[in-house]
């Protein structure tokens, strides 16, 4: 029934202001609305029986009870002849209410332009949020319970920097879907196509509000959650998939599991020996252990990831389904880790550094930079082969051997010298780095196996230190320097020669790889034929530009960026791109 | 306050990287480092330092609440006879001596260098620590200088990218090398600028 997204151009991104789903109200203010109807009822319960059940209502003699409804408003209303002024005062409220959510939803626009996300909100307090298309990091689809029973979907567009996201909540599910594939496709650098294609849904602030479109959009939702599939997108095969039994089991197998075990069994053996309430002390930790217990494993439930055209797509939620894609070049560190517990069963976890734009208050960061919960090796291949697409599969299984489950004969990574092994102490034989041709690669821990990969286009900075002790015995900590996220990049007693060598190597593949990296327009240079075969080849927009401006006619592939007015300018071409000195 | 106008401000126009011209007058001329030969070198080992009135300012600082501290401790045993408040006292006074007395070597410790494609700061003697930072990762230069540090004329030139880990923070420059070192370093960053 539903366009695919890619076909064209959505209403919504054609660079005017648009608003959100009518229902957004009701699901943003829902939750008040029911917690304020749901006090007023429990404080008339009473009333409210003896008005509508009235045979349930013990016979009472009112002067035996009569200072119970001494301060009961209602009687007082009734008593003093109030009753039309209260029931005025009621619907003026009433109307207020609703004007107010009306309002705000009439002031809080959207507006999707070529090079940026925005959104306008507030009635009396205005603001005005925008995200740069070429700084996105990712964007993400959130479908509560409720909101998906409506046929409705968040959209947030990761920005770069803490707090900078830019949320679209809500809009119906298919347009959702319409929006992230434009802004995906405009922050690649790709052009959409000219025309809109007849979306459809329609114009969300259309007439879709009413009782027929609730109730059909509950049972589209309904259907939809039973089927449990995505409307509007071709789904991309997912190339890992975990059985339920593996995600409860590799839950069961954590730390905080065996910490829990320890501390009940502290609690029994105390208890045996004569302070029986311990016990009860025992029961709210238990209770909450499961509620994380289950919450992380629903989290876990209906996982997937896939490759798309702009990026890895990774689904998981039962309830929730957050559906996020990121795009090529948001990843600043990856990390295979695997506890102890799990070695037995060969599972690993896959974590990212990304930006998530969400502060570290929030707690949620841990949803969004676990790319691969629990898997087998095949799984880590396969995953880690769309997370680093340019190295060849090949390549893998050698570096899984050496790297993840290494030291092996023939070990190309650089070590903890012999010497030094005192500070490390158990790990001094895996403690090292290796170079490849995109990455440093740092393999860490016995107890937590663990390799990271930090990709050279990517890292921030490089520092070494020193203390007395390193000094004495000639070695020097290494750290790279990503963007906040589980992954350090830490790496304690390398030589102190092999340190400085790797200093200046890192710092030099980080000057070669930014300066050739693209990716914040990563398909600029890339013609989009498959979108839109009837676009222009970039290189002849910069073409005519050059000739509209500086009245040059031969053709000149690469302008100096002063040639070019402003970014606003159309035909955004990779020349624009400022990575010449 | 003993305002000192600072004559050798630098004019120098700022080009590209290789053109900034640091004006090392008044600045230390000797880094100390570690004498053990396994120490961290980073070629060039040429670098770039503070400013001698940060020494003094430090100094007046840390000597101040030396002062303050024995004040106080003189004033507390005679008032209220508490002989036994010379312990905390004494050990903070004690601690804040060694700090005073280490502090010349200290800020000979620190020092940057701009090589072709990055900026090289090191800091510490005892705990070296020696980051480099590509041109094109600042996200922003920030400079900041109190009222104790303008009247001395010297500023903090602080590089923030995008990891909160990298922490380059330059103390005691003069005010005019902060300034144009800040220009020259939004210069070069932007005409390096990629992605993050």
């Amino acid at each position: 029934m539903s366009q695919p997204a890619a076909a064209g151009r959505s209403v919504l991104s054609d660079g005017e202001w648009h608003r959100l789903h009518p229902l957004t109200p009701l699901l943003r203010g829902g939750l008040v609305l029911v917690v304020v109807i749901g006090v007023i009822i429990a404080n008339l319960r009473d009333r409210l029986v003896q008005i509508f059940l009235p045979m349930f209502v013990p016979q009472i003699n009112p002067d035996e009870y009569a200072f119970e409804y001494e301060g009961d408003p209602i009687d007082w209303v009734v008593e003093n002849n109030l009753v039309l002024l209260a029931g005025l005062a009621l619907v003026v409220v009433l109307v207020l209410v609703v004007a107010g959510f009306y309002l705000s939803w009439r002031f809080h626009t959207f507006r999707i332009t070529r090079d940026e996300v925005e959104v306008r909100s507030g009635i009396l307090f205005r603001t005005h949020r925008r995200a740069k298309l070429d700084r996105v990091q990712g964007v993400n689809l959130t479908r509560p319970m409720i909101a998906r029973l409506l046929g409705t979907a968040k959209l947030e567009v990761v920005g770069a920097g803490a707090d900078g996201n830019v949320k679209l909540e809500y809009l119906s599910t298919v347009n959702a879907e319409q929006v992230r594939a434009d802004i995906l496709r405009l922050a690649s650098g790709r052009q959409l196509d000219a025309q809109p294609a007849p979306g459809p849904a329609g114009a969300p602030g259309g007439a879709l509000a009413g009782a027929a479109a609730l109730s059909a959009a509950v049972s589209h939702g309904v259907t939809g959650l039973i089927v449990g599939e995505d409307v509007g997108e071709v789904e991309p095969e997912s190339v890992v998939r975990i059985p339920v039994g593996r995600l409860l089991l590799s839950h069961l197998l954590s730390p905080i599991t065996v910490l829990l075990v320890v501390a009940i069994t502290a609690v029994i053996v105390g208890a045996a020996l004569g302070t029986p309430w311990l016990l009860i002390g025992l029961l709210p930790v238990i209770i909450g252990f499961g509620a994380f217990w289950l919450s992380s494993v629903f989290k876990g439930l209906r996982y997937s990831i896939a490759p798309t055209r702009n990026g890895i797509r990774i689904t998981y939620g039962l309830f929730t389904t957050i559906t996020e894609i990121i795009p090529p070049g948001r990843i600043h560190a990856i990390e295979i880790r695997q506890s102890i517990l799990w070695r037995p069963a060969g599972w690993w976890t896959i974590k990212i550094n990304r930006i998530t734009g969400k502060s570290v208050s929030e707690g949620t960061q841990d949803q969004f930079t676990t790319v691969l919960p629990v898997g087998t090796r095949a799984d880590v291949e396969r995953v880690m082969g769309l997370l680093v697409p340019e190295m060849a599969p090949e390549e893998w299984p050698a570096l899984f051997e050496q790297g993840v489950l290494g030291p092996r004969d023939g070990d190309p990574f650089t070590n903890t010298p012999r010497r030094a092994r005192i500070f490390t102490l158990l790990s001094w034989k895996r403690n090292g780095f290796a170079l490849n041709q995109g990455a440093l690669l740092l393999r860490r821990g016995v107890v937590w196996r663990t390799l990271s990969m930090f990709p050279f286009a990517r890292m921030q900075s490089v520092a070494l230190h020193q203390g007395p002790f390193d000094r004495m015995l000639r070695v020097a900590d290494v750290q790279v320097h990503t963007v906040l996220g589980p992954i350090s990049g830490r790496l304690s007693t390398v030589d102190r020669d092999a340190a400085l060598e790797l200093f200046a190597e890192v710092e030099r593949r980080t000057a070669m790889a930014s300066a050739a990296d693209h990716s914040h327009r990563w398909a600029a240079d890339v013609a989009d034929a498959v979108a839109a075969p009837a676009t222009v080849p970039p290189l002849t927009v910069a073409v005519q530009w050059e000739a509209g401006e500086g009245g040059q006619p031969q053709p000149q592939p690469q302008p100096q960026p002063r040639a070019i007015p402003d970014a606003d300018a159309p035909g955004r071409t990779p020349e624009q791109s400022p990575n010449q000195p | 306050m003993m305002s000192t106008p600072d004559p050798q401000a630098d004019p120098t126009p700022v080009t590209d990287s290789t053109s900034w011209v640091v004006d090392d007058a008044g600045t230390f001329t000797e880094l100390r480092e570690p004498s053990s030969p396994n120490r961290l070198v980073i070629e060039p080992n040429q670098w770039h330092q503070l400013s001698r009135k940060y020494l003094t300012l430090q100094l007046l600082t840390h000597g101040a609440l030396l002062v303050l501290i024995v004040v106080a401790g003189f004033v507390l045993t005679a008032v209220a006879r508490a002989e036994w408040i010379w312990i905390p006292f004494g050990v903070v006074a004690l601690l804040s001596l060694w700090g005073i007395a280490i502090l010349p070597r200290q800020v000979r410790g620190y020092g940057y260098q701009l090589r072709q494609d990055d900026l090289v700061f090191r800091r510490g003697i005892l705990w070296q620590r020696v980051v480099a930072v590509p041109y094109g990762r600042m996200q922003l230069i920030d400079i900041t200088h109190g009222p104790l540090d303008r009247g001395f004329g010297i500023a903090q030139l602080k590089f923030v990218t995008a990891a909160a880990t990298t922490g380059v923070t330059i103390p005691g420059l003069s005010q005019a090398t902060a300034e144009s070192l800040r220009d020259h370093l939004i210069a070069v960053a932007e005409s390096r600028r990629t992605g993050l």
